[in-house]
């Protein structure tokens, strides 16, 4: 019963996932092979190379892929930390909305909402050299060419679009905190301060962790932006995904595949290391937390609050 | 809520329900909330403000920019004065291509979104509901394949693509995202299961219902709500999918709206057209923001039900 029930699905993952990496795998093994010139496809009989596509990223030709490689790991690391801190900045401050609630939350839904493309295409305006960016601060930068403002564009725009969805995630997990415990903690006359650091800090980590490992994975394949905001095949933002594609795109399927496989690999060791190290829970097996008496509304966010029915279910 | 001082007032419930704390010392119960302190009202709607404006400014930007003449794009002004609808003009002009990838999108992301239902919504109940050998071990597959970074999925399937004819066709675009819609779907339809109460198809089962006829009569109609907001996430990430769009495809008339507008020449014979980029944009995200103001309820308990539970 339950076997005709998934199959379905894993059926279709293993068409859609399981085929294309173990394809993945199998093509980085061979060189980039020659085009028919008649039908501008691919020929058939790829050579086998082995390892070369992997060890040539130690050799010269690796520099196009060690400088994406640092790429993707530079503009990962700030935009994911400027996001926590913004997000969990957001979320306090929701928290403590006093009305209007509603309409902060639905106005944050829509940097979440407004396609990665068109919000390139947006910030691509904004940081024109006659652009509203330029303007505001005076200054005259080139932002969209060759260099380090280039990464200072595509992080910010990055972290505009995603800090908000840090902060929806990070506000849900502020809300089953139980009023309770910041009584108790009143009582025995922690500040504001102490009571943040000391009970809301922790209690939120465990929806704080998720949220930044869903970041952290998501920023980790960044294409669409400095794709469109800056333009493919620049060296200061091409990250790994925009180098894989490049080279497929150029039809040379060997070393696309051994990149993907590498950045695969790289996202596979950062959730491992993520889950391992700090804890980030992902089935939801944690303790339920407690719901909220005094809540009213807020309760809502979290359908049926049906958490201990849930283990249950689970177990 | 009343007025001036409606966070003691959202408190006040919670404080006699706390037996466990132990009793307050006489005195400090009379302390002074921080929150009946006007400064810290006014902080708290600075605040409140500020993140609206973080969210906000840049769309705003984006619609003022949409209507403004295309020779005054980079004017300052927070109103577009006069204001024009040439960029609407140009960019809805057949021969621009424009509509035709708006169906596109609508095409490709509708039926990845329909199909991830069909297959994913009987998963979701097993999960959800039946106990099985390796239940655990497929949940788990399910999130990870979902974190898989797409250019992983789309070359080996590009490659795979060319080789059937299949580049600018809809279902090259349609299986691929499938690797992103499904596991989605039903991470987010494992969730809203989980929440109905099992009563309810108990008393079902014991009206005389098999396990199939209590699924389709009793816990889908009551899952709607959850089967509605799964369509939208799904519908939102596949309408907003770049990566697999600009590599399968290198004909205009089968782009999909993104991809469409980030390859925009524009109406005008301008090196960046901006303008029509911006009226593009604005037509491309509506739909999605309407979306957003009227089920963002929805959205948000969709949004963070794989997150906090």
């Amino acid at each position: 019963m339950a076997a005709l029930l998934v199959s379905p699905t894993l059926l279709v993952l293993g068409l859609v996932i399981a085929y294309p990496v173990l394809s993945a795998l199998y093509t980085s093994l061979f060189t980039a092979p020659g085009i028919d010139p008649k039908t501008g496809f691919v020929e058939d009989g790829d050579s086998f190379a082995g390892l070369d596509n992997f060890t040539s990223i130690f050799s010269a030709a690796g520099d196009r892929f060690w400088n994406a490689f640092w790429n993707t790991s530079f503009l990962t690391l700030t935009s994911v930390a400027l996001e926590t801190i913004i997000g969990l900045g957001m979320a306090l401050i929701m928290h403590q909305a006093l009305r209007g609630r509603a309409w902060v939350r639905a106005s944050i839904l829509v940097p979440w909402a407004i396609p990665t493309a068109i919000s390139a295409l947006l910030w691509r305006w904004i940081f024109d050299t006659e652009g509203i960016a330029n303007t505001i601060i005076n200054t005259e930068v080139l932002w969209t060419t060759e260099g380090f403002q280039a990464q200072v564009a595509v992080i910010i725009a990055e972290v505009w679009k995603t800090a908000p969805f840090v902060g929806l995630l990070t506000l849900a997990g502020l809300q089953i905190i139980s009023e309770e415990v910041y009584e108790a903690a009143r009582v025995d006359g922690a500040g504001p301060v102490r009571r943040l650091w000391s009970i809301t800090l922790p209690l939120v980590k465990p929806a704080l962790l998720v949220a930044v490992l869903f970041r952290l994975l998501d920023a980790l394949r960044m294409f669409d932006l400095p794709y469109i905001l800056i333009g493919p095949g620049k060296e200061s933002v091409e990250t790994l995904s925009m180098l894989a594609q490049d080279e497929a795109a150029n039809v040379r399927f060997g070393p696309a595949s051994a990149y993907a496989v590498v950045l695969f690999l790289y996202v596979f060791l950062i959730a491992f290391a993520f889950i391992k190290l700090l804890g980030a829970d992902l089935l939801g097996d944690r303790q339920s937390g407690n719901g909220k008496p005094g809540a009213r509304k807020r309760l809502s966010l979290m359908p049926g609050n049906g958490r201990g029915q849930q283990k249950e279910a689970t177990a | 809520m009343t007025g001036t001082t409606p966070t003691a007032t959202s408190e006040a419930p919670a404080s006699p329900s706390a037996p466990a704390s132990p009793a307050p010392a006489p005195g400090t119960g009379a302390r002074p909330r921080p929150a009946g302190n006007p400064w810290a009202t006014g902080f708290k709607y600075a605040g409140v403000i500020a993140v609206a404006a973080w969210c906000l400014a840049p769309f705003y930007w984006m619609l003022v920019g949409s209507l403004r003449r295309s020779d005054d794009v980079f004017a300052t002004s927070l109103w577009p004065s006069p204001m024009s609808l040439s960029n609407y003009r140009g960019v809805l002009d057949p021969s621009q291509g424009f509509v035709r990838s708006l169906v596109n999108s609508l095409v490709v992301a509708g039926s990845t979104t329909v199909l991830a239902l069909i297959v994913g919504i009987a998963t979701a109940y097993a999960l959800a509901r039946l106990d099985f050998r390796f239940k655990r071990l497929v949940l788990t597959g399910i999130i990870a394949t979902s974190m898989f970074p797409v250019v992983a999925i789309a070359i080996p399937l590009l490659k795979l693509f060319v080789g059937f004819g299949w580049i600018n066709t809809y279902q090259a675009l349609v299986v691929p995202s499938m690797s992103f819609a499904l596991p989605l779907a039903v991470w987010n339809l494992t969730a809203f299961f989980r929440q109905m109460p099992l009563e309810l198809e108990e008393s079902a089962r014991v009206d005389g219902c098999s396990r199939g006829q209590a699924f389709r009569k009793v816990i889908l109609p009551l899952a709607a709500p959850g089967v509605f907001t799964t369509a939208i996430l799904t519908f939102v990430m596949a309408w907003n999918e770049f990566l697999i769009a600009v590599s399968m495809t290198n004909k205009q008339s089968m782009m999909t709206a993104p991809v469409a507008v980030s390859k925009f020449t524009g109406a005008t014979e301008f090196v960046q057209p901006h303008g029509s980029q911006m009226a593009a944009g604005v037509l491309v995200t509506i739909p999605l923001v309407i979306l957003v103001l009227f089920f963002q309820r929805r959205i948000v308990a969709g949004l963070t039900a794989g997150a906090v539970k």
